[in-house]
């Protein structure tokens, strides 16, 4: 069954068009790549996903659920693009991850075992256990996605979508995220990637969609990154 | 001596009363700020505490209870502030000037016509040392309410201010968990405007939040410091007032903002000064 499947969805701020058309099928277990450039709608497909924009036309389906009710299961883990998040806010790594764990609890978000236990778990898979009780900010820039990705694990969210989770990161973190987002497609999630940054692909994912306000191309990493593929997603002709 | 000071302004029922006030505003204001100051909400604070104003008059008028008309006239003020900057190019900051004005002024206009036995240019600048008995039990409850409010929602309003993305994306809502904060806002107005006014409000709603800010790093450490140090630093603004002869809600902002300099500077982490002594430090340890 795909995890995510987008259908003909449609989305216009205004008089702007974001998205025409789109059609996606993300497949569960494996790692696909969405290639844009700023601009190009991959952020409004996620928020489309997400169920943060209402397309005008066209359908979402999460793991054969609608939004709203893929949210209320927690199917969904989301990890935001650096400059969307305060770096300063007054909250430790593991209270960031353990925010993964709300929908699960009470009213009163009162963390029981099992959340701590599965907080903890979480740490350890990103390997972020020696740094649980540092404010956020004090991370580097690979350390950050990765607590956020240790969100997504503790939620028990079986699809992942990360913005950008290249962007400021250096060498070394990115390949620990990419090791860690490949370990989590092996043992069944669904991870969708939104990145201009290309040399990473070939190493991340299993498969890539261009976008540039529709889908202009979906299949092998290495079909996607042949020059006149790219030349279309990145707005330039084919000379 | 210091006893005598202590001791003698409380001989006063109104003193007594004056400080019970005071210290249960400062505390409910303080926590509250705590996520005013980290939402980004502080002119938000402003316009809200100012605009219910014309709520508040209303609600004498007719008998109501204070914190009815002001929830009204705080819902009607951020509704308006939206409506402006979603449907006109005028950017929010100038929504939320025109809008918060506009509002007081009414109210201002609307004191000016209303025959009354209690003077209602007590509600602009406080009249902390007139607090009946009756006055200081609605502050109670009111401050009770926004209080319990805020502890039992304190980790949902913190994801909210941290990252309503994700808290849309569990299923929470984050429109609903603004309304709420807003709504806590509007009644902690009402709380706040019968110790310092209309006027001063806003300083009891970001400072104390804003200074526990500069001192930690956890949001659970905040939430005990603010309301700590806003409850000493009214109550050394009251008997200030009361020894000096001066205006009392004044001073007890004053007071506030002493301690926030205080801390901006010498705060060990965040300080301007406390960090290079620290700075200074750490290099005489390395040589």
């Amino acid at each position: 069954m795909s995890a995510i499947e987008v259908r003909g969805a449609t989305v216009r701020y205004g008089d702007v068009l974001a998205l025409d058309d789109v059609s996606l099928t993300v497949e569960a277990g494996r790692v696909t790549g969405l290639i844009g450039m700023n601009g190009s709608g991959k952020s409004t497909l996620f928020k489309t996903i997400l169920g943060l924009v209402r397309p005008a036309c066209g359908t979402v389906t999460i793991d054969g659920h609608d939004p709203a009710s893929a949210r209320r299961r927690g199917l969904v883990g989301y990890v935001p693009q650096s400059e969307d998040v305060d770096w300063t806010f007054p909250v430790s790594v593991r209270d960031v991850v353990m925010m993964g764990r709300y929908g699960r609890q009470g009213v009163l978000r009162r963390a029981r075992a099992e959340d701590r236990d599965a907080v903890d778990e979480a740490l350890e898979r990103v390997e972020l256990t020696a740094l649980a009780d540092r404010q956020i900010g004090q991370l580097s820039g690979g350390q950050r996605k990765r607590a956020f990705v240790a969100r997504g694990i503790a939620q028990g969210a079986g699809i992942l979508l990360l913005d950008e989770p290249f962007a400021g990161v250096d060498k070394r973190s990115e390949a620990t995220i990419v090791r860690l987002l490949r370990e989590l497609a092996a043992s069944g999630s669904t991870v969708l990637v939104s990145t201009h940054d290309l040399h990473a692909l070939p190493e991340l994912a299993d498969e890539a969609a261009l976008l540039l306000r529709r889908v202009l191309f979906h299949g092998t990493v290495a079909e996607a990154l042949e020059p006149a593929n790219l030349a279309r997603a990145f707005g330039l002709e084919a000379s | 001596m210091i006893w005598e000071w202590i001791v003698e302004p409380l001989q006063y029922d109104f003193m007594v009363r004056a400080l019970a006030t005071t210290v249960i505003a400062a505390v409910v204001c303080a926590v509250l700020s705590c996520w005013l100051v980290l939402v980004g909400w502080s002119l938000m604070g402003d316009a809200v505490s100012h605009a219910v104003l014309p709520g508040v008059v209303l609600a004498y008028v007719f008998g109501a209870p204070f914190a009815i008309g002001a929830l009204v006239f705080g819902f009607l003020a951020v509704g308006l502030i939206g409506l402006i900057r979603g449907t006109s190019r005028v950017k929010e900051d100038a929504a939320i000037g025109i809008v918060f004005t506009t509002l007081f002024a009414l109210g201002l206009v609307m004191i000016s016509v209303t025959p009354s036995q209690t003077d209602l240019n007590h509600i602009i600048f406080g009249n902390i040392l007139g607090v009946s008995d009756a006055d200081l039990l609605q502050i109670a409850i009111l401050a009770a309410i926004s209080f319990g409010v805020l502890v039992v929602k304190r980790r949902d309003l913190t994801l909210y201010a941290f990252d309503p993305t994700h808290a849309f994306a569990i299923g929470l809502s984050p429109r609903m968990l603004g309304a709420l904060l807003l709504g806590v806002l509007a009644l902690t107005s009402v709380v706040a405007l019968q110790v310092v006014g209309v006027v001063l409000v806003v300083a009891m709603l970001i400072i104390p939040g804003a200074t526990a800010y500069l001192l930690t790093d956890r949001f659970g450490r905040m939430l005990v410091i603010a309301p700590v140090l806003s409850a000493a630093c009214s109550v050394v603004g009251i008997y200030l007032s009361y020894w000096i002869d001066a205006a009392s809600g004044g001073l007890v902002v004053v007071v506030q903002g002493c301690v926030f300099a205080l801390v901006y500077l010498f705060s060990p982490r965040q300080g301007v000064i406390g960090r290079r002594v620290r700075r200074g430090a750490a290099a005489r340890a390395r040589s």
